[in-house]
C-alpha cells in the first residue's frame, strides 16, 4: 500500500475501481493485512484458508492436474477475483471448495479451512450441511444451472427447507422475499414461474437468489455474466456487490474478464494451467503486475479509460493440456521472456515468492526484471 | 390447460376418422381401384361353390355394387345407429355399435371382440407395469454404477431379452415352469371377476415373457438417459444447494430422464392393446392378437376390419394421453 504513488501507469484501472477499493480497504481488519500471505505453519486465521489444494483425476488419457498447489486466504466483507484462461483450473477449484469434486475417482489434497474446519478431511455428510448453507455458488448459464420441470420459487426455496427447520409456506415466502431482493419485479407472482420464462438477466437474479437462500458466508460465482449482453452484467455486478455489503460474505468471483475483477475484486489470484501464477492485491495486478502471464491478460484487455492502441495483444500459442503440463515453468513455450531465465534449468518450476507485501508471483524472472519489463511495456503503450 | 385437452379431444375424434376412412378403402376401394369387380368382391360372402345368382343377391343384399362412399356413410350408421343384415334365412341385427357382421361366425364382429378385450387389457396392463418398474430401476441403478459388475451384468441380460423372440421365451418358460416344474400348470385366461387369485397365477408366465423383453429396452433406455440427465449442469447446481444425493438423483434426475420413457410407455402399452400377437399365440391366450390372427386366416374382413379400427382407437388414444401427460411432466411444452 505504501507504494500507492500518482504515477499513473496504463495498468491503472479507472474511478470505480478506486472507489470500490477504498471502500475494500475501510472495511478490511488491520490483523489480516497479509491474508493472501499463502501456506503459513500457523493455523488458520481467516474466515477460508486454502493451503496447497490439488485437484487430480485420472483419465483414459492420463492424470490431469486441475488443480496443483493452489493457496489462499480471504476474509469475510472481502471479494476475491481468480482469473485465467478456460483450462486453468479456476472453475475446478471453486468445485472443489464446495466438496463437489472430491467424489468418484478424483483426488483432492491439502486443506480447506472454512472457519477453522478443513473440508478436505470433513466427511461428506458434513461438507453437504455446510454446502448451499454456508457457502454456495451461482452457476455461469443460468437456463442450463435451473432444473428446466420445477418453478423458480420451488428451486429457491428447496435450499431453504434442506437446511432450515420450516415449512413449504416459509419457504415460499421466504423465495418471494430474495426474489423481491435481487430485483425480480412483481416477485409474488414471478415465484411460481418456470426458468424458461424469465429472461437471461432475470434468470440469473434468480440463480443469485437460489445461492443467497441459505444467507451464505462465502459466495462462489463462477463466470457469473458470461451468459449475459453488457447492459445486463453491469447490473449483476452491482447486484452481486450490493449485497456482498449487505450479507457481508466473502465472496470469489471466477472469471476470464479482467474487467468483472477491476469492477469488484479487493484481492487477485492469477492461475495458469492449475497452478498460482500471481496474487496480490487488485491494485498490485492492475498497477505492478509481476508475471508475463498477468502482462498478457492487461495487454488483451479493451480499456475505455485510455487512448486506444492500436490494436489488442494477444498471448501467443494456447494454454498446455493439463495432462501434459510442460516441466519447468508452464508458461515457458508462450513467454516473451523464456530466455532470461537467469541461469535456471529449463525443468525448474518457478516457485511462488513475494515480490512486495502480500504480492506474490511465480517467475524466473528477478524482481527487479519484472518492474523494469512492466515499466518499459507501460510506456511503449502510452 | 382444459382448453388444451378438448382441442387434443377434438383432433382425435378426426383422427379416429380418417383412420376409419382409409382403413375402409383399403378393404373396399383398393380392390376396385385393382380391377376387381363387385361380384368377385361379394363371392367372399357366400359360402363355397356359390351359384350365380346366390352371389348376385349377396351382392345386393350388402350393397357392395353401391359407390364406396355411401358404403362408407352405411359403415358409420351402423357403428352408429346399429343396422340390419340379411343372413341367408335369418335377417340378423346389428346392434350399435356396429362394426359389421361376420357371415363367417354368423355374428357380429363388435361382441366377439369386445370379448377378447379382458384378456389383452389383462395381458397388457400387468405386463407393462412389471416391465416398467424393473425396467427403469434396473436402468436407474446401472447408470449410478456405471461400469460395476452389476451393470455389466444387467445390460447383458438387457442385450439378451432384446434379442430373444417371445415365441422363444415364452415356449422355454412354459416347457420349464409349466410342465417340467409345474408351478403355473394349464395357462388359460381366468376372468379377474371369476377368481382374482387364478387370474393373477395363470397370467404369471405371459406377463415375465412379454415384459421381459419390454424391461430389457426399458432398462436400456433408461440407463442411457439417467446418463445422460445426471452430466447436467442443473444437476450440479442441486449438488451445490446440499441436497441428499438421494433428492438429486430421484427428484433431479430421475424426473428429466423420466420425461421420454413416458412417452415410449404411451405408445408401447397402446400397441399392445390392439393384440399382444406373439404372446396371446405362443401362450393360447384369446385376446385381441389371436382374434386378430384367426380373422386374417379365415379372411373375414368384417372383422379384420373392425380389429384394425380398435387397434387404431387403442394408439390414438394413448397418444391423446401421451401429449396430456407430457405436458404435465414438462412445463416447457404446456399451452
Amino acid at each position: 500500500m505504501a507504494e500507492d504513488d500518482g504515477r499513473r501507469q496504463p495498468g491503472q484501472a479507472g474511478g470505480r475501481l478506486a472507489r470500490l477499493r477504498a471502500r475494500g480497504r475501510s472495511g478490511r481488519e488491520p490483523e489480516v493485512q497479509d491474508a493472501g500471505a499463502g501456506p503459513g505453519e500457523t493455523g488458520p486465521t481467516a474466515m477460508l484458508d486454502i493451503r496447497d489444494l490439488r485437484i487430480h483425476f485420472p483419465t483414459d488419457d492420463g492424470l490431469v492436474k486441475a488443480v496443483d498447489g493452489v493457496s489462499f486466504a480471504l476474509e469475510r466483507g472481502r471479494t476475491l477475483g481468480v482469473v485465467g484462461e478456460s483450462g486453468s483450473g479456476k472453475s475446478v477449484t471453486s468445485l472443489g471448495i464446495l466438496g463437489l469434486y472430491n467424489t468418484g475417482n478424483s483426488r483432492m489434497s491439502g486443506q480447506i479451512y472454512l472457519d477453522g474446519e478443513d473440508l478436505v478431511a470433513a466427511d461428506q455428510a458434513r461438507v453437504r450441511e455446510l454446502r448451499g448453507n454456508k457457502m454456495a455458488m451461482i452457476f455461469q448459464d443460468p437456463l442450463s444451472s435451473m432444473h428446466p420441470y420445477y418453478t423458480v420459487g420451488d428451486q429457491i426455496a428447496e435450499a431453504y427447507l434442506i437446511h432450515n427447520k420450516v415449512g413449504k409456506k416459509a419457504a415460499r415466502a421466504h423465495a418471494v422475499d430474495l426474489l423481491k431482493r435481487v430485483g425480480i419485479p412483481q416477485a409474488a407472482t414471478r415465484v411460481d414461474d418456470y426458468p424458461h420464462q424469465f429472461s437471461g438477466g432475470m434468470r440469473q437474479r434468480a440463480m443469485i437468489a437460489m445461492a443467497l437462500s441459505c444467507d451464505p458466508e462465502l459466495l462462489i460465482a463462477d463466470e457469473p455474466t458470461t451468459a449475459l449482453d453488457v447492459t445486463v452484467q453491469a447490473q449483476i455486478l452491482d447486484l452481486i456487490s450490493d449485497l456482498q455489503q449487505e450479507y457481508g460474505s466473502a465472496v470469489i468471483i471466477i472469471t476470464h474478464d479482467l474487467g468483472v475483477v477491476a469492477e469488484l475484486a479487493d484481492d487477485i489470484l492469477v492461475m495458469y494451467a492449475g497452478r498460482m501464477a500471481e496474487y496480490g492485491s487488485s491494485e498490485d495486478i492492475f498497477n505492478r503486475p509481476g508475471h508475463p502471464y498477468t502482462w498478457g491478460l492487461l495487454g488483451s484487455m479493451p480499456r475505455l479509460d485510455e487512448v486506444r492502441q492500436e490494436r489488442l495483444l494477444s498471448i501467443r500459442g494456447t494454454p498446455p493440456s493439463l495432462i501434459n503440463v510442460p516441466a519447468g515453468c508452464p508458461f515457458n513455450p508462450r513467454c516473451d521472456y523464456a530466455a532470461r531465465n537467469n541461469g535456471r534449468s529449463e525443468n525448474e518450476v518457478p516457485v511462488l515468492r513475494p515480490v512486495g507485501p502480500g504480492h506474490l508471483v511465480a517467475c524466473h524472472l528477478s524482481t527487479d526484471e519484472q518492474r523494469r519489463i512492466w515499466a518499459e511495456r507501460a510506456r511503449v503503450a502510452s | 390447460m382444459i382448453a388444451f385437452i378438448i382441442r387434443r379431444l377434438i383432433a382425435t375424434v378426426f383422427l379416429l376418422i380418417i383412420v376409419s376412412m382409409i382403413t375402409f378403402a383399403i378393404f373396399f376401394l383398393l380392390p376396385r381401384l385393382a380391377g376387381q369387380t363387385t361380384y368377385e368382391l361379394a363371392i367372399q360372402y357366400v359360402g363355397r361353390n356359390p351359384t350365380r345368382a346366390a352371389v348376385l343377391a349377396v351382392e345386393k343384399q350388402l350393397g357392395l355394387d353401391a359407390p364406396v362412399y355411401l358404403q362408407y356413410g352405411r359403415f358409420l350408421r351402423g357403428i352408429v345407429f346399429g343396422t340390419h343384415y340379411n343372413a341367408g334365412p335369418v335377417r340378423a341385427y346389428c346392434p350399435p355399435p356396429c362394426f359389421g357382421y361376420s357371415f363367417k361366425n354368423q355374428q357380429p364382429v363388435w361382441p366377439q371382440m369386445v370379448s377378447s378385450i379382458p384378456v389383452t387389457l389383462s395381458l397388457a396392463i400387468g405386463a407393462s407395469i412389471i416391465w416398467l418398474v424393473s425396467g427403469v430401476a434396473i436402468g436407474v441403478l446401472s447408470a449410478l454404477k456405471r461400469g460395476s459388475i452389476f451393470d455389466r451384468f444387467s445390460m447383458g441380460v438387457a442385450l439378451a431379452g432384446v434379442s430373444l423372440p417371445i415365441f422363444f421365451t415364452g415356449l422355454i418358460a412354459l416347457e420349464l415352469f409349466s410342465y417340467r416344474w409345474p408351478i403355473f400348470p394349464n395357462v388359460t385366461f381366468v376372468p379377474f371377476t371369476d377368481n382374482p387369485w387364478l387370474w393373477a397365477k395363470n397370467l404369471v408366465l405371459p406377463w415375465i415373457t412379454l415384459a421381459f423383453l419390454y424391461a430389457a429396452l426399458y432398462a436400456r433406455l433408461t440407463r442411457a438417459g439417467m446418463l445422460e440427465t445426471m452430466s447436467e449442469d442443473y444437476i450440479r447446481t442441486a449438488r451445490a444447494k446440499g441436497l441428499p444425493e438421494r433428492t438429486v438423483i430421484v427428484k433431479h434426475g430421475l424426473r428429466a430422464a423420466l420425461t421420454p420413457i413416458v412417452t415410449i410407455f404411451g405408445m408401447d402399452l397402446g400397441l399392445l392393446l390392439g393384440g399382444a400377437i406373439i404372446t396371446e399365440v405362443t401362450f393360447s391366450l384369446h385376446g385381441l392378437g389371436l382374434f386378430t390372427i384367426e380373422a386374417i386366416n379365415n379372411q373375414d374382413l368384417p372383422e379384420i376390419l373392425g380389429v384394425t379400427l380398435l387397434a387404431a382407437f387403442f394408439i390414438v388414444i394413448a397418444n391423446l394421453f401421451v401429449d396430456i401427460l407430457y405436458a404435465y411432466v414438462d412445463p416447457r411444452v404446456r399451452p
